[in-house]
């Protein structure tokens, strides 16, 4: 087929339009990306991106508004930026961006432990700093780590408040986020040595949401169906617990059948007034994000390098020390209930 | 070179410049002048080498998705061979074979799922929309299957530092090599060949290729398998790069690389299109998309621009047809010096 004169014309026209479009949306978010050129020499700003796992979780949600609120106390260019699904792949293409923008520091959830880390080192040679916060890389390749709890610390509270729910015997199951996820599969170990100390519960099951609602919730019904002894749930991400607690809320095992896990107090607030959960635990992820902020600043600042027993000040959250192996520890988690979850809005 | 015959009554620079290719390059170039104008980092050392990371897969998939898609054929499969060949790579290597024979097996089974798209298109007649995304289901069923959703990671510096190098002293990556030599040969085939001129009769008119000669069902049969084993490389390169084998590899990438093709000018009806389109079409969209992300555009609204750009280019030709034929309608004294730039675009007038 030929294209006339006219063709073209409309041809051009109508991707001009689309292009236009483009240059709108570049526009108005071009605070972030004033100035600096390829290779880290933007200003004497301190530039910190944001890179979660994915877009669009609550839980990331907060944890970069507590990201940006550090940043902006400290005089600093916040950005957020993140793929749409959870995969390593997607972002990859983000860190190679943060070291084109020569961003000076990186804050990711890594979606995996090895496969993000050639592009982290790409960008720790264009002069990023790369602090990892929630879920961790290799410790070889990224700077730091902030932790949100220490798995042993999240283990344990978590086997403490389902076998205080259940009464110390009887067979419960694991509802976890996706098989690969570092951190949900460091706490199921850690929750099986746990368990030695219980011996009269016992894990029947560890099934996977994905961290998707529908798929969690979905599970949440298999689980119950093919254990009908089933006594007690640990769902230890957000995702999860609150599938699942939709799930039990409306159906005959609620009061039966116990659940607890990691959850955020505005998910929960419903399912634990209504009583479908008595308790649950978690970090405040706003403070996650506030403390990797600060982490930030420390390195890009020269005040830290990232080796053990480096100190830094995290600003509203006083002193902090960096532990073994570049990490630093958030603290330990905080059990929520009916009579303190009011307390809390995140 | 195609069988899309120019209107010789047209001066030669009309002929070569007016097309839909020449269209899709100048935005190519366009769109890449503004970006190293006005977008902040888009010029420096970094970006080549990530944007031709980021669409190699893309390149090499689009090469025989526009054979097939010129037959009049499509394949939605692409994205699940490639997850398929990336959990194999992942699994056979962690069973102890090297990578490169990992990689030949990955690619075998590439062309088996090829083999069977082609087979259940081309000699039992199904339709390629209804076969392949059938197979798009079972491939990636296969491929999350295999792995479960966990994910290999484990595999030798050396190529996953391959797959990422680039040529020395340049920022072109050496994958770009396989590229090229793929691209080459695909034009050759596709515009200098018999079989060539074969992808084209089929997609113009299916039962006048076969009296002319045109052996339909080997075509089809081929082309589709030539997009089994090209994916399946795609996957291996992918694996590669990301240093992951996981059954949700590359999601989604089937619809990029439609995209792209129609972009660069392929008709989705078949029969019409050139690979220098669809090259182009493919590097458009990494400009546009790696120019956005550099602005720090959400990826929700890089879909949107791109989906955006693609509805209005395959709308753009439509609509120009639909227009050129009502004016023709109400006005079809033109006199005749000017009827080729006003007519062609209609049926009489396209190619034999």
């Amino acid at each position: 087929m030929k294209f006339t004169r006219r063709t073209s014309a409309v041809a051009a026209l109508s991707l001009s339009a689309a292009l236009t479009l483009a240059g709108c949306a570049g526009s108005s978010n071009d605070s972030s990306s004033g100035s600096g050129d390829n290779g880290g020499s933007s200003g004497g700003k301190v530039t910190v991106t944001f890179l979660p796992k994915n877009l669009g979780n609550p839980y990331f949600d907060t944890s970069d508004a507590g990201g940006k609120k550090a940043v902006e106390e400290f005089g600093g260019t916040y950005q957020e930026v993140g793929p749409d699904t959870a995969s390593p792949d997607a972002q990859v293409q983000y860190i190679n961006t943060a070291a084109q923008q020569g961003v000076k520091a990186l804050v990711v959830s890594a979606n995996d432990p090895k496969a993000i880390c050639s592009a982290i080192n790409d960008a720790q040679s264009a002069g990023t700093k790369v602090i990892t916060f929630d879920s961790d890389t290799s410790p070889d390749c990224r700077d730091l780590f902030i932790n949100q709890a220490s798995a042993e610390g999240i283990a344990k509270s978590q086997i403490d408040l389902i076998s205080q729910q259940i009464g110390d015997s009887g067979e419960i199951a694991i509802l976890s986020a996706s098989a690969n996820a570092t951190n949900q599969n460091a706490w199921i170990e850690m929750m099986k040595t746990e368990l030695k100390n219980h011996p009269n519960i016992k894990l029947v099951d560890t099934v996977y949401g994905d961290d998707d609602d529908q798929t969690s919730f979905d599970k949440t019904a298999a689980l119950l169906q093919s254990h009908p002894n089933l006594k007690g749930i640990i769902s230890p991400t957000t995702v999860g617990i609150a599938a699942a607690a939709r799930y039990l809320s409306t159906s005959s095992s609620k009061g039966k059948v116990m659940l607890t896990g990691l959850g955020t107090p505005n998910q929960m607030r419903d399912y634990v007034k209504d009583g479908t959960v008595k308790a649950f635990a978690l970090w405040n992820p706003g403070d996650l994000g506030y403390l990797a902020a600060y982490a930030a600043k420390a390195l890009v600042a020269g005040d830290i390098k990232g080796k053990e027993g480096d100190k830094f000040s995290a600003g509203k959250l006083g002193e902090f020390t960096v532990g073994k192996d570049g990490t630093v520890l958030l603290g330990d988690p905080f059990v929520f209930d009916a009579s303190n979850i009011d307390k809390f809005q995140f | 070179m195609s069988r899309t015959y120019a209107a010789h009554t047209q001066p030669l620079w009309r002929r070569v410049l007016l097309t839909r290719e020449s269209a899709v390059i100048a935005l190519l170039v366009i769109v890449t002048v503004y970006s190293l104008a006005d977008v902040a980092n888009f010029d420096g050392p970094l970006t080549l080498t990530y944007l031709l990371l980021d669409i190699t897969p893309i390149l090499l998939i689009a090469l025989p998705m526009t054979m097939v898609i010129i037959t009049g054929e499509i394949d939605l499969s692409v994205a699940s061979v490639v997850g398929l060949s990336s959990v194999l790579l992942g699994d056979l290597h962690q069973a102890g074979l090297s990578i490169p024979l990992a990689a030949l097996l990955a690619c075998g089974a590439g062309l088996l799922c090829g083999a069977l798209n082609g087979f259940l298109v081309a000699y039992v007649g199904l339709p390629s929309l209804a076969v392949t995304i059938g197979t798009l289901a079972l491939y990636r069923g296969l491929a999350v299957g295999l792995l479960g959703t966990t994910a290999i990671t484990d595999f030798p510096k050396n190529w996953t530092d391959l797959a990422r190098a680039k040529i020395a002293g340049t920022s072109v990556p050496v994958v770009m090599d396989v590229v090229i030599v793929l691209a080459v040969v695909f034009v050759l085939l596709l515009h200098f060949s018999t079989f060539g001129r074969g992808v084209y009769d089929i997609g113009l008119n299916e039962e006048a290729a076969h009296f002319t000669g045109v052996n339909v069902a080997r075509t089809k049969f081929v082309v589709l398998v030539l997009s089994g084993v090209v994916s399946a490389m795609a996957g291996v390169f992918f694996t590669l790069r990301f240093g992951s084998a996981r059954g949700d590899n590359a999601a989604g990438l089937e619809l990029q690389v439609i995209a792209a093709v129609l972009l660069g000018g392929v008709s989705i009806f078949g029969g019409r299109g050139r690979l220098h389109g669809v090259l182009a079409g493919v590097v458009l969209i990494g400009v546009i998309s790696s120019a956005l992300r550099l602005e720090s555009v959400t990826v929700n609204v890089i879909n949107i621009i791109i989906g955006l750009l693609l509805v209005a280019s395959v709308v753009a030709s439509s609509l120009l047809t639909w227009v050129t034929t009502k004016l023709r309608r109400i006005a079809p004294e033109t006199p005749p010096t000017r009827a080729p730039a006003a007519g062609v675009a209609t049926p009489e007038r396209q190619a034999s």
